[in-house]
């Protein structure tokens, strides 16, 4: 790797630690991104000369912070900056720097800094934009490629969000025991809404919105390190990266979606396979469960199955039973319905379903497996009508080409 | 002389790289490994799953306790190791340089014997 290129992913890594702190000193996040903005100038100067620092997230922290304390002094006083040569005496004192820094603040600035976007007052949309733009520190233009809007809009759109999360007023303090439960939840489901801002994307979409998924992958494995011991975001992680192993295998080439069953299984990402079945099992131990953990262990049976035939359906059932009890839905009822008709027939399955009728009339997806147990049951008639529906609510090309195949096969057999 | 090298980095760092870089780091390790397989002086390659999948068990008084995440609290961490058969020190400093090239990774080397061979088939499925 290029040393650019190594000193780029160091700068990245250590954002969210970096910035996290910066925010605690300022108390203001312009002033905490133009003081990282800063530190990073810096470091792209000195590190290439005088070598990487030991520890280069306290090496930000304290080059960024001196930075912004003398761009204050200037604004009012008007005297000199200091010469860039007083930087060289860093070296000396980080290693007590790094101990200062070592201790228990970094968690909680990291939190804070999660937390911060994603103020209940946000749109989930705002979430996911401030979120990549403040902590992962994605270029405005990236952002906007991701969700397909132009560069301005997006820039207005986060600068929006901002001004709603500074008169938020965000508490400083250590936050207490449940506080810091009650923000670790609210970041775990940011990240999701990250993951799937990503995941959910479909066709030519893809290869611009993937690294969301990666994003939030990355936001999660730095989570759970620094709280390692929390269930729920080992099966958050968990879940992503079983689903997120599935990548390469969710679309043909012409950006139709390929069904789990129908899915080229020799594609799936074996090493994120690895990591997120060891995370279900650790999740597992605590005997905590929570929908993050129910979720991934129902990905991990499908993606223990070497083959579609070997899903062990009834297994995936009783899971979303449990997810139901905790999260009632009537999306996660039509899942379960899925598991039913796998394991027990359509015939339970559309029993199951029937009643959700008028609360999932506008989904595509209910639609779509209501058509697939009618035809299974023979009521063909009934399954073009539910099919036809389906269509006309898709969202993407490829959901709509999906089903019509569905109806090209009724009208073949 | 049979060795482990073992590759600590900063695990944060290395789950930032794209897969470009990381792709191009394993393509240039697997080109030096190369050299070694085709000597038949190379054992497996092992890379650890992140320490998150990480559980201890330590002794706490009298009692074993479990406990999640890795070992130790680094900076930087164990994340994966080789092992391979060299004529001697000079040989594994030698082959550590060159599967280091262009990489801030630290590569540790320790001797090792074989304590007990196992009986794991030889064909575990790699997972690269």
């Amino acid at each position: 790797m290029s040393e650019i290129a190594w000193i780029e992913t160091t700068l990245t890594s250590a954002r969210p630690q970096v910035m996290g702190a910066l925010l605690r000193y300022f108390r203001d996040l312009d002033r905490a991104e133009e003081a990282f903005q800063e530190a990073c100038l810096r470091a792209m100067k000195s590190w290439p000369v005088k070598g990487p620092p030991r520890d280069p997230a306290a090496w930000l922290i304290f080059v960024g912070r001196n930075a912004a304390l003398d761009s204050v002094r200037r604004d009012s006083r008007n005297t000199a900056l200091p010469e860039e040569a007083a930087l060289s005496d860093l070296e000396d004192v980080e290693a007590d720097m790094a101990e200062r820094l070592d201790d228990a603040h970094y968690r909680d600035d990291i939190l804070r800094l999660m937390f911060i976007c994603c103020h209940p007052d946000l749109p989930a949309t705002q979430q996911v934009a401030l979120a990549l733009r403040i902590v992962s520190g994605l270029s405005v233009r990236e952002i906007a490629s991701a969700f397909l809007v132009n560069e301005k809009a997006m820039e207005q759109r986060i600068t929006r969000a901002k001004r709603r999360v500074t008169g938020a007023n965000v508490p400083f303090a250590a936050p207490g025991a449940v506080e810091r439960a009650e923000r670790l939840a609210a970041v775990a489901a940011m990240i999701y809404l990250i993951f799937n801002e990503g995941y959910s994307a479909s066709g030519g979409e893809t290869p611009v919105r993937a690294p969301l998924c990666e994003e939030a992958i990355r936001l999660a494995r730095l989570l759970l390190r620094l709280f390692p011991a929390e269930p729920e975001i080992m099966g958050l992680l968990a879940l992503m990266l079983l689903q997120h192993a599935r990548t390469a295998a969710r679309l043909d080439a012409e950006g139709n979606i390929v069904l789990l069953e129908d899915q080229d299984r020799t594609l799936w990402n074996r090493s994120k396979i690895t990591e997120g079945l060891a995370l279900v099992d650790k999740a597992m131990r605590h005997r905590e469960p929570g929908p993050y953990q129910v979720q991934a262990a129902i990905a991990a049976l499908h993606a223990r199955a070497a083959k579609p035939e070997e899903t062990d359906w009834h297994e995936i059932s009783l899971l979303y039973r449990t997810l139901e009890r905790m999260q009632p839905s009537p999306v996660i009822t039509l899942n379960r319905a899925v598991a039913v008709f796998k394991s027990e027939g359509a015939d339970a399955a559309l029993e199951l379903i029937e009643p959700l009728a008028d609360r999932l009339s506008g989904y595509f997806y209910f639609h779509g497996v209501r058509g697939a147990l009618l035809k299974e049951l023979g009521r063909e008639a009934e399954a073009r009508i539910s099919f036809d529906k389906a269509i006309s609510l898709a969202r993407t090309p490829a959901e709509a080409s999906h089903i019509r195949e569905h109806i090209d096969r009724l009208a073949a057999g | 002389m049979l060795y482990a090298l073992l590759c600590y980095h900063d695990e944060d760092v290395v789950n930032s790289w794209s897969k470009e870089e990381d792709d191009a780091v394993l393509a240039k390790r697997g080109r030096v490994i190369q050299e070694k397989i085709d000597a038949g002086e190379m054992g497996p390659a092992i890379r650890l799953v992140p320490t998150s999948a990480a559980t201890t068990i330590r002794a706490s008084g009298d009692e074993q306790i479990v406990l999640d995440g890795p070992f130790a609290e680094t900076k930087e961490q164990l994340l994966g190791f080789y092992i391979i058969d060299c004529e001697n020190l000079e040989e594994a400093i030698a082959f550590a340089k060159r599967l280091k090239e262009g990489e801030a990774t630290t590569f540790e080397i320790r001797p090792l014997r074989i304590f007990k061979k196992g009986v794991l088939p030889e064909k575990i499925e790699a997972t690269p």
